[in-house]
């Protein structure tokens, strides 16, 4: 059950669980970004859902072909933002209102208006800290090994190369049904991924 | 995708933001190459002297915190010299780099991929020379954790009513803030280098730091909103960071500092500074490392607008100043402005309204605005003019205060120069270092500007074309 839920969640990381068999997935080529993004939205149509493609950068209208919603990031964003302004806000009244209280000139020991830069700047600080950890851990992030790095093409797409990979743990997966499904919606080639090693999921 | 075909209403085009008919694995070659080959003759030259200026920023350093801040030229009036005018004109300028790849960002304007990461860099390297120097002009600088929310030991806590410790909070967070976005910019392009390293040493380093990013699209989708919400959160931040600069003249009670028109002014004047540095590294850069295809005469035009425009605005609130301090009546406040025009610091005023009014005004000629000799010219000028405007707010403000038994002119010392000279030792040596090591240009973020990168690029032509770009 548990073991379930975390390989729903490492999914939407992209994280995928290899076969006993070690196969790990398909990993087919696209000559360029419209015949991706158009292979992507039939292998969501045809019912796959442990898919992912690949590319140098990103590829304007694939969370809409791929059935992916909004990013989460944002909420995070608030959370970080809130606690930082919290933060600053009694760090400053704790210190100089209760803690140690210094009369300087007269001026009241906590006030909103000289407190303001400190705000601010701790609400950016924590938002941002917690938006870029957020986004790393929602793709699982870092991620030393993958399967994905053992084929030789795969080096190309930090370059100029565009691929689908559907992985073997989707219930759908059939090692020659999605192939000949991927060449028939115009994988230039196509390619069996082995997982030679431990998997962190196997090991997990 | 098949739809398309009948959509073919042409829309002036706007000219390519990437000339020479690159292709995506061209930029690449062309970025990353630089990281990998032996550098050019010219990168040796420039690290031995930036290296040797760095050497005298660290003699420099320890003379001073050998024998006290008393080897600098600050004197009673003027406690305030060449340290605190330097922070402010190193801080200025390490804001072009976060409003490039912020502001510029929010407002889509997509001619910034090809200089954001550059002016990035200039932006962090920056913010350390200035941070250098508050640090070492609290004259003991092992103690500079005091400025830290931490309790001293009669359990006293740091003042927060202080600018002055607002500025260290504002420095610090902008400065972490932009590492952060600088390095999550550059993760996909680290990934780029780390799939084309040939040795395994290279290849480790790159893969530590590339984070195994794998170009999957389910991690851009994150990472683009990341992007933005880092973009929509430095962007008032790179607005704020000056602002609390000048927060630490503006909330004194001295004549010349008590302005309320300080914190806009400052920030105008800090993208001001800021362009004229960005300009002034990357005509070099572009030109040495054979990229003028990707940072085009376009994008030095654009940066020679804002320059204007920031220019004019430094120079409208120089006159602001003036008039405000004739319309308030207030005595003091109109002699700190006469005097400083007309009095001893006269030089320092008119060579920064010369340098900071006057020259960016050739601007509103197409031609200059073109000529790269020209623009890398002003680029200088207007960085010396900065300076000034720093040096004019700092220490003619101070050196004539209330009680004129104490009035007294600045002069620097040898160690304020050295030190000042040795920051560019510093700053060069980063720079040059970035330059050898990392992509100097967001690959994944020009591709992306490239017409090639859109799916509907491709809905008109029937075949798979292997070279789009011969379109």
């Amino acid at each position: 059950m548990i073991k379930k839920i975390l390989q729903g969640i490492k999914a939407t990381m992209g994280i995928y669980e290899a076969r006993t068999d070690g196969v790990y997935g398909l990993l087919a080529e696209f000559p360029h970004p419209g015949a991706l993004i158009d292979a992507a939205r039939k292998i969501r149509e045809s019912g796959y859902q442990h898919f992912d493609t690949h590319s140098p950068f990103p590829i304007h209208g694939m969370d809409r072909a791929m059935g992916l919603g909004q990013s989460k990031v944002g909420y995070l964003t608030l959370i970080g933002g809130i606690s930082g302004l919290g933060l600053a806000t009694w760090l400053q009244w704790w210190t100089s209102a209760i803690d140690y209280p210094i009369n300087i000139s007269g001026k009241p020991f906590f006030a909103l208006e000289p407190a303001i830069p400190i705000m601010f700047e701790l609400t950016v600080l924590l938002a941002a800290l917690l938006t870029v950890g957020g986004m790393l851990a929602m793709n699982g992030l870092p991620r030393p090994y993958n399967p994905l790095f053992y084929s030789r093409e795969f080096l190309r797409v930090t370059d100029d190369a565009f691929f689908l990979h559907i992985a073997a743990s989707d219930s759908n997966f059939d090692l020659q049904e999605t192939e000949a499904l991927l060449k028939n919606f115009g994988a230039s080639s196509v390619e069996v991924i082995h997982d030679h090693g431990h998997s962190d999921l196997n090991s997990a | 995708m098949s739809n398309s075909t009948g959509n073919s209403v042409s829309i002036p085009a706007e000219p390519p933001l990437v000339t020479g008919n690159l292709g995506f694995h061209d930029i690449t070659q062309l970025v990353s190459y630089h990281t990998e080959k032996r550098p050019p003759s010219v990168w040796y030259m420039t690290l031995l002297v930036s290296t040797s200026l760095l050497s005298v920023l660290m003699l420099m350093i320890g003379y001073l915190v050998w024998n006290g801040v008393g080897v600098w030229g600050n004197n009673n009036p003027v406690g305030w010299g060449w340290p605190i005018v330097n922070f402010v004109f190193w801080v200025g300028i390490g804001h072009a780099g976060t409003l490039i790849s912020a502001i510029l960002f929010l407002f889509r304007q997509q001619w910034r991929t090809a200089i954001n990461r550059s002016a990035e860099a200039m932006t962090i390297f920056a913010v350390i020379c200035a941070l250098l120097f508050p640090t070492i002009h609290v004259g003991r600088v092992w103690v500079i954790y005091w400025t830290l929310p931490l309790p001293n030991q009669m359990e006293m806590w740091p003042q927060f009513k202080s600018p002055l410790l607002w500025d260290v909070f504002a420095v610090s967070v902008y400065f972490t803030v932009s590492l952060v976005f600088w390095y999550i910019g550059m993760v996909p392009d680290l990934a780029t280098l780390r799939d084309r390293a040939r040795n395994t040493f290279r290849k480790r380093i790159l893969g530590f730091f590339s984070l195994g990013w794998s170009g999957a699209n389910r991690h851009w989708r994150n990472y683009e909103k990341t992007y933005l919400l880092l973009a929509a959160l430095a962007t008032p931040l790179v607005l704020s960071v000056h602002s609390v600069v000048s927060f630490d003249f503006a909330v004194s009670i001295i004549p010349g500092w008590h302005t309320t028109i300080f914190p806009p002014y400052f920030v105008a004047g800090a993208i001001f500074s800021g362009f004229a540095m960005v300009m002034t590294l990357l005509i070099l850069a572009r030109k040495i490392y054979g990229i003028e295809n990707i940072i085009t005469i376009d994008h030095l035009e654009k940066m020679a607008i804002i320059t204007l425009l920031t220019g004019s605005m430094v120079g409208f609130a120089y006159i602001t100043e003036f008039f405000i301090a004739w319309y308030s009546q207030v005595e003091y406040e109109q002699y700190a402005f006469i005097n400083r025009a007309t009095g001893p610091y006269a030089w320092a005023y008119w060579i920064m309204m010369s340098c900071n009014l006057l020259f960016p005004q050739f601007f509103w000629v197409k031609r200059l605005r073109r000529s790269i000799p020209f623009l890398f010219v002003t680029s200088i000028i207007v960085n010396i003019g900065m300076w000034f405007e720093r040096f004019v707010i700092t220490v003619t403000s101070l050196h004539r205060d209330y009680l004129p038994s104490s009035w007294d002119y600045f002069n620097p010392t040898f160690v304020d120069v050295l030190t000042f000279a040795g920051s560019f030792g510093l700053f060069m040596t980063l720079f040059l270092i970035f330059l050898r090591f990392l992509p100097m240009v967001a690959m994944a973020e020009v591709k992306m500007v490239l017409p090639e990168s859109d799916p509907h690029f491709y809905d008109n032509h029937d075949s798979k074309p292997e070279h789009p770009e011969a379109q």
